[in-house]
């Protein structure tokens, strides 16, 4: 079954106050628990600020990261399976209703191609 | 079998024929190369050996058998589930009845809003219009190589992010058919009007919109938008012989010789649109047809324009909408009133808010604003038709006294 990573788009800067965030975090159990009742679920995770990535490279370099700096950043995803891309459009609409936030879609390479 | 005729059997039968491919074996770039070699070789035969009783049929299961003899050379190539799908399938599929869906089931596939609008209006013109990339590059005006980088990156898309080959369900289709709809009438539009060049429109591409969208009507006759979108483009298209004179140059609706209209177009938009009438499901492109209908009156009914401009402007209250509206209102009220609407609204860079404003201040007798209106609007098409007659609108102002 083909899968899909679902990107949280999160502007940078600051948190929604206390009850919408005890309201988004209730969407998105609601949300995963969905995803596991059909078989969709692979994983799932939220990601803290990008200012405590590093980026290291191949001549051992480290630096402060993030990698690329922007007024949004990736705040979370999923891997999920989903037949085709509707499907995996529908529960794209389900997260940014669930974050208020813009999801990217995006398939994985076919392994078995 | 004249080449002409495999030529048009090609524009009439090629949509289908890809739709089945892509259907039979899941891959976009192999049916098209199926369905062009078989093309190719009905032109080496045909011209001698006459052409067989079902030219479609034939090529389709000719096309079905090069794809089936590419598949088993190339076995290395991942089509595995195409191979499957073609050798395991019918040995005799029933493609009369299979093909429209098909045909329908690839046009919601190429009109996908996961892909860019431009993208969507390409791929429909090429897989099931059969046009060529530099046919649709010329159509569109960009560079060959921009066209078919274009295409390629949608079919990529498709196979990698599986945009699926299917209508869709039920609860999607309202907003995906109107997707499709905005593709056809895109392409009509484009035909209609060039964007820029020296010829006012592409007859080729607004004959490809209404065959689409002809067939779109046959494959879904419960949607009365669709059917809008036929009749509205077959009384705009039936004008055409009206629309330039001998020479080439633009004449407004208000001067033009009717017997040049194509009465069998308008005659059968007429009927479409009193058949939408009657079903009283009103939505955006039956609405813009009845008020095409409208104009194909002896004499045009104005208030029953505008009343239909009312409901339009529910439907859509953009700003474009609003302007078509004020023309109507010119008629009623008179220009005064129509241009206080036309300065209202905001419409930046948009020619045709000037070249109206101009009309509308000629026919109030202010000259000197009229004649700036009509150098701004002329500045502002790329179409060079349409620029000299807005030139000549202005030349043929009262000339300032004194």
């Amino acid at each position: 079954m083909p899968q899909y990573l679902l990107s949280i788009y999160q502007p940078d800067g600051g948190v929604p106050d206390a009850a919408t965030m005890a309201r988004i975090r209730a969407d998105l159990d609601r949300l995963n628990e969905q995803l596991r009742e059909t078989g969709s679920w692979v994983f799932t995770g939220g990601l803290t600020a990008p200012g405590s990535a590093t980026v290291v490279r191949a001549d051992g370099m480290v630096t402060d990261g993030p990698y690329v700096e922007g007024k949004e950043y990736v705040g979370g995803i999923w891997v999920i399976t989903a037949p085709d891309l509707d499907a995996a459009l529908a529960w794209g609409r389900k997260a940014a209703t669930a974050t208020t936030l813009p999801i990217e879609i995006r398939p994985f390479q076919d392994v078995a191609r | 079998m004249t080449p002409d005729e495999i030529a048009a059997v090609f524009r009439a039968e090629y949509g289908r024929a890809v739709a089945v491919l892509v259907r039979a074996l899941g891959d976009i770039d192999l049916a098209e190369d199926a369905v062009a070699e078989a093309f190719a070789t009905a032109l080496r035969r045909w011209p001698e050996g006459g052409a067989p009783p079902s030219p479609a049929g034939w090529i389709i299961t000719t096309a079905r058998n090069r794809a089936v003899d590419h598949l088993r050379r190339e076995s290395s190539r991942p089509h595995k589930h195409g191979e499957a799908a073609i050798l395991h399938g019918p040995a005799e599929p029933a493609e009369e009845g299979a093909v429209p869906d098909d045909r329908l089931r690839l046009l919601f596939t190429c009109c996908h809003p996961a892909l860019a609008p431009g993208a969507q209006v390409a791929l429909t013109l090429r897989l099931l219009g059969g046009l060529s990339t530099p046919e649709i590059a010329r159509a569109f005006l960009v560079p060959e190589a921009t066209m078919a980088q274009r295409i390629v990156r949608a079919k990529t898309k498709i196979r990698d992010a599986r945009i699926p080959y299917r209508v869709p369900h039920e609860s999607d289709l309202p907003e995906r058919l109107g997707g499709v709809l905005a593709v056809l009438y895109l392409v009509f539009n484009e035909g209609y009007v060039a964007t820029s060049g020296a010829e006012l429109g592409r007859p080729d591409l607004c004959a490809e919109a209404i065959r689409l969208a002809r067939a779109l009507v046959e494959l879904m006759p419960d949607e009365p938008e669709a059917a809008g979108l036929l009749a509205l483009m077959l009384l705009t298209e039936a004008r055409r012989p009206a629309r330039t004179d001998p020479d080439g140059a633009l004449v407004r609706l208000t001067d033009q010789d009717r017997s040049r209209w194509d009465a069998d177009r308008v005659a059968e938009g007429r009927d479409i649109v009193r058949a939408c009438l009657r079903r009283n499901r009103p939505g955006r492109y039956q609405l813009l047809a009845a008020i095409n209908a409208a104009h194909t009156d002896p004499v045009t009914d104005w208030p029953q324009v505008l009343a239909l401009y009312d409901r339009l402007v529910q439907l859509d209250p953009s700003p474009v909408v609003a302007l078509n509206r004020a023309v109507a209102v010119a008629e009623i009220d008179g220009p005064a009133a129509a241009l206080r609407l036309v300065d209202s609204l905001h419409l930046p860079g948009y020619y045709l808010q000037h070249a109206i404003r101009a009309d509308l201040l000629d026919r109030l007798g202010r000259a000197a604003e009229a004649r700036d209106a009509f150098d701004t609007a002329a500045g502002l098409t790329r179409n060079q038709r349409e620029s000299a007659y807005l030139a000549a609108r202005r030349d043929a102002l009262t000339p300032p006294s004194g």
